[in-house]
């Protein structure tokens, strides 16, 4: 049986004190597996985001427990977080958050700046998950103001790789892409997830690209409405496989 | 985060936008550069008036009519018009102990003509004796003699200045003192035959010793002043340093019962060594120096509000990066080491600017002006230091707000 990457046990998470009160997350209980790709769906408000802040050690649940690769992180300060975000988690986000002005690889290889690791041993690694990203070779040494957007995501994602990370969080990663490239990134997801087994947490609110995962969690006004396998999962394309179809 | 890796990241966050980091530089780089460039041209002309007190002779007391009003000032009625002092105070003062030399003065401002030329200076009748009171050294000729001051002699030794201006045969030209030798002059309209040319001292302001010339003392009196009774000053040379004060404290008693008076705070003379004037007049330029850095030190200031207020934009601006940063495990500490770098390497730029800067300033301002400037090992240092605390203090605010984001709200900043 493999292990529990993701065990949350009637996570509650609620702002504000008294009258003001406003209860987001309402008793979240789940657990995933190592090398699963899910996606959590939800419409805007419906808690999906404050959940993901929780998954991604960035929050602490107001009560309830969140075990991350084995370790109960549901209370932990903030430093403790910050060292839980530096070892075992990867994050991609719908802006891509890279560094203006900046070269591909050393925004690839910022997260070991953190971790203190040498300069090229660092760049080793994040040639590596440049290359298991599917980013081509010849922009390496490009800015990252200088490529477009569907690289520039798939930078952010050989970003999440080079920590090695348990748990590759993504936040409507595709969000910000048009169809095309955004079926690309679903394909490296896919591809990630299917060929290193890399565990994926997608956060959507769009069902086509929630149909990309294995197994869909649909949550609604801080509950949990249904958390099924998805029989009918997309394989999305490759580069090459779309570029085909135009010529 | 290494310490490398924390320079590498600072540098790569300066010169991403260069004329902004340039800019906010500037403020440092003028503050700096200022309190160097001043404090330079303060010290320099306190060396300058130290040096041309030293030049005015060794162990020197002088004494001139009137009373010193207050300590540091000489404020007395006009000269001429107290007219306290004779000759006879002088030789009484010569039998005093320790006293090497004593030099009656009378003194002017008279108009001198040699053929088409004329100028207007300083002219002083006194006795040989003057020559090594006040270090005046001989080029070419004699100066004037015993002889020459009991005769009454009409004889003159001039200054470089007024050798140049009088017998310089044109404007481009300069004149040799062997040309002024034997030549008449006229000063106040008696005819003065030119017996010695004096060295060059240098020296500007109040006491020009190279724009002057010596008469003896007698034919002062006789041909100019029109009196005979009174001197303008009397200046002694004690035999050491250390019998200053003693030569000083009897000349006073001397002179208060050669003038019959009692009450010392009344004396009609007022006697000054060197080492008082030394004193006065460097608390004088040491005020001006600590005032000129006063000033440089609010551009200083300034500047470094500059620094803040661009750190607190940068901070703002980069509030998703910092959100990043935390996101992937940067801890508050990182945050707050590479701020507060940035704001270091910017002021420590804009200091070392600042001093080469403030060095050429220094540089320039005595070619053009010929005041002195003096540039001091000392306060470069601490104009580096301080350029380094004043990063440290106005960037430590801005790299805490930086550091105390919330990774969730900061990556939602838009």
């Amino acid at each position: 049986m493999k292990k529990d990457i993701i065990v949350c046990k009637d996570i509650k998470k609620a702002y504000g004190v008294g009258e003001t009160e406003v209860v987001v997350l309402k008793g979240i209980t789940f657990s995933i597996e190592e090398g699963e790709f899910v996606a959590i769906m939800g419409p805007s408000g419906s808690g999906k985001s404050t959940l993901m802040h929780i998954l991604g050690a960035l929050d602490t649940p107001t009560s309830g427990e969140y075990f991350l690769d084995g370790k109960d992180v549901s209370k932990l300060s903030d430093e403790e977080l910050a060292d839980i975000r530096r070892e075992k988690i990867g994050f991609v986000f719908q802006a891509f958050n890279l560094l203006p002005r900046t070269s591909v690889l050393r925004n690839v290889s910022l997260p070991l700046i953190y971790a203190n690791m040498p300069k090229f041993e660092r760049e080793e690694i994040a040639k590596k998950a440049l290359t298991d990203a599917a980013f081509p070779e010849a922009f390496w040494q490009y800015h990252s103001n200088q490529i477009s957007g569907g690289m520039m995501q798939r930078v952010a994602i050989a970003r999440s790789l080079v920590n090695n990370p348990a748990l590759i969080l993504a936040d409507e990663p595709t969000g910000n892409l048009d169809s095309k490239t955004g079926e690309i990134v679903l394909h490296t997801f896919q591809n990630l997830n299917m060929t290193q087994g890399k565990t994926v947490v997608l956060i959507t609110h769009e069902p086509y690209v929630a149909e990309h995962a294995d197994r869909i969690i649909h949550i609604r006004d801080g509950n949990i409405l249904t958390d099924e396998k998805n029989n009918h999962k997309r394989l999305a394309r490759n580069e090459k496989d779309i570029t085909d179809d135009h010529t | 985060m290494t310490t490398r890796d924390l320079l590498e990241e600072t540098y790569s966050a300066v010169t991403v936008n260069k004329v902004r980091s340039g800019l906010t530089m500037l403020g440092i780089v003028i503050g700096i550069a200022s309190v160097i460039a001043l404090v330079a041209v303060g010290q320099g002309s306190q060396a300058s008036i130290q040096s041309s007190i030293d030049s005015l002779g060794a162990n020197l007391v002088m004494i001139t009519p009137g009373a010193t009003r207050s300590v540091g000032t000489t404020l007395r009625a006009a000269a001429g018009s107290s007219e306290t002092l004779t000759p006879d105070d002088a030789t009484a003062i010569e039998s005093l102990s320790n006293v090497e030399a004593v030099a009656p003065e009378v003194s002017g401002r008279y108009q001198v003509i040699y053929k088409g030329q004329n100028t207007n200076t300083s002219v002083m009748g006194t006795t040989p004796a003057y020559e090594q009171v006040r270090n005046v050294s001989i080029d070419t000729g004699n100066f004037v003699s015993d002889t020459d001051v009991s005769n009454s002699n009409r004889v003159a030794v001039i200054g470089p200045t007024v050798l140049q201006t009088l017998f310089a045969p044109s404007t481009d030209a300069s004149a040799t003192p062997d040309m002024a030798i034997g030549q008449t002059i006229k000063i106040k309209g008696t005819q003065f035959t030119v017996i010695g040319v004096t060295v060059a001292q240098g020296g500007s302001g109040f006491n020009n010793q190279d724009d002057m010339i010596y008469i003896p003392l007698t034919t002062a009196q006789h041909y100019l002043l029109g009196s005979t009774g009174y001197v303008t000053e009397i200046d002694v040379e004690a035999s050491t340093q250390g019998a200053m004060t003693q030569v000083q404290n009897d000349i006073t008693n001397l002179l208060l019962v050669r003038h019959n008076i009692a009450d010392p705070t009344q004396a009609d003379f007022t006697v000054l060594n060197q080492a008082s004037i030394v004193s006065t007049a460097s608390s004088v330029t040491s005020t001006f120096t600590t005032l000129l850095a006063a000033i440089a030190a609010i551009s200083l200031l300034v500047g470094g509000i500059g620094i803040m207020n661009m750190m607190l934009t940068t901070v703002t601006e980069r509030t998703r990066e910092i959100g990043l940063r935390k996101a992937i495990g940067a801890k508050k500490n990182d945050i707050t080491l590479q701020f507060l770098a940035e704001s270091v390497m910017l002021t420590f730029g804009g200091g070392l600017i600042g001093v080469v800067l403030g060095w050429l300033a220094a540089v320039v301002i005595s070619l053009v002006t010929g005041i002195t400037t003096s540039v001091s090992i000392p306060y470069i240092l601490l104009a580096f230091f301080v350029s380094a605390a004043i990063g440290i203090i106005f960037g430590y605010y801005p790299a805490r707000r930086a550091a105390g984001l919330n990774p969730i709200e900061a990556l939602r900043y838009e």
